[in-house]
């Protein structure tokens, strides 16, 4: 749950009047654009780094201290230490976290093919990513961060590391939040959703919900300032006697002149992303605090 | 064991692309009463989508009545949608491949062939009704 969070680094904010609340147990995707603050957000959630303002809280405390052993974080690429063997990891892994499962990271390393004995940095891509995977999963988080996990694998690599998150998730039901510009793939692992722009939430919530909410207008060209009020427009194009938008409506569409269709996931985020501002008022979401 | 396939640029949402299949294994009898469905967990490993997505694809076809999930055991088919047309499929199959191949000698091509087979289905289906 996030309350009013903001976070600057020097005079510029990379994150500003943040509020939402995240069921637990959802796998939530964090998608926008570069700079839009995904990470800084994720950075915040696990604690690497404080709020500037507001109150962020995480499995119902403020995130680090004795929160970390309940939390794992996948950094962007997957920094695992070099000089290290991919048996060191797993040692380190033991000494380091209480709830370490040493048996089903032997299981996954061995599944995955990966010698105990091969240093680290001579790790494939693919490989590294699946070893940071296998420490995360290993340490039993209740919640489990990954910053752009699937940003340098190949399509195969990424199907396999998706799979084996998402069987995280049927099993053992953390909360998995996950930043990803590869929007197909958040359709496919995610139930809940954030969409940020220019350091603000601009859309939240569970994704079948958003997409009920957002509906594409079709119709003849108008103002679109002659919108009833519970219609927000995210955007909008003219032709000469054509409107379209893509509206978010807290409320029935009765005026018959629109042609109203259905929306994707891809096509919400990226009229979101291409507004480049905020959102007018905040959206309400039922949801339970983790 | 029926293996499900995802395709996420179909425009069909993920859960009813899994009813769907599950209907038409039904249809084939590829899928019979008494067999089980793969769990939650190996779906999820396999096509890499939400485990919700699965159970909403379960839970529907519960609802329609042709699998029933066992608490702690799985989830397993109960009814068949081949009934006792199945042993003519076989005939059928035959005899619609001769067809296929005569609509090919005349020069269609497959969006042909399909657009006339729908054409002719619903035509049909019109007659049935009337």
């Amino acid at each position: 749950m996030a309350d009013r969070l903001g976070k600057r680094f020097g005079r510029r904010w990379a994150l500003r009047g943040c509020s939402l609340t995240v069921p637990a147990g959802a796998v939530v995707g964090v998608v926008g654009a570069n700079g839009a603050g995904k990470s800084t957000f994720l950075h915040l959630t696990v604690g690497l780094l404080d709020p500037s303002e507001g109150e962020l809280r995480v499995l119902g405390g403020r995130p680090g201290g004795e929160h970390l052993g309940r939390v794992a974080f996948v950094a962007q690429d997957a920094p695992v230490y070099g000089s290290f063997s991919v048996g060191d990891h797993l040692r380190l892994g033991s000494r380091t976290n209480p709830t370490w499962d040493g048996h089903l990271a032997e299981r996954r390393l061995a599944h995955l093919g990966l010698d105990l004995r091969q240093r680290a940095d001579r790790l494939s891509g693919g490989q590294r990513s699946q070893l940071a995977l296998t420490l995360a999963i290993a340490k039993r988080p209740e919640l489990l961060v990954l910053d752009e996990p699937v940003a340098s694998l190949d399509p195969l690599a990424r199907r396999a590391f998706l799979g084996d998150v998402m069987e995280l998730a049927a099993e053992a039901r953390p909360t998995v939040v996950l930043s990803s510009h590869l929007l197909s793939d958040v359709e496919r692992a995610c139930d809940h959703l954030i969409v940020m722009v220019q350091g603000q939430v601009a859309a939240d919530g569970p994704v079948d919900a958003l997409l009920a909410r957002h509906k594409v207008l079709t119709g003849p060209r108008r103002d679109v300032r002659s919108l009833p009020a519970h219609l927000s427009v995210v955007q909008e194009r003219h032709t000469e006697r054509q409107t379209t938008m893509l509206v978010r409506a807290d409320g029935p569409i009765l005026d018959p002149s629109w042609i109203v269709a259905e929306v994707g996931l891809e096509e919400m985020v990226l009229a979101y992303m291409a507004t480049g501002g905020g959102r007018e008022k905040p959206l309400h979401v039922a949801a339970v605090a983790p | 064991m029926i293996h499900f396939r995802v395709d996420s640029s179909s425009g069909v949402p993920s859960y009813r692309q899994i009813v769907d299949q599950v209907q038409q294994a039904l249809r084939l009898g590829l899928l019979r009463a008494g067999d089980q469905l793969p769990t939650v967990k190996e779906v999820v490993a396999q096509v890499a989508i939400n485990p919700n997505t699965v159970l909403k694809a379960y839970r529907e076809l519960e609802h329609a009545g042709l699998a029933e999930g066992r608490p702690g055991v799985g989830t397993f088919v109960t009814r068949s949608l081949a009934g006792d047309s199945l042993a003519a499929h076989h005939k059928l199959r035959v005899e619609l491949g001769r067809w296929l191949g005569k609509a090919r000698s005349a020069g269609l091509d497959e969006a042909s062939i399909e657009a006339l087979f729908d054409s002719t289905l619903h035509a049909s289906a019109a007659e049935g009704v009337a």
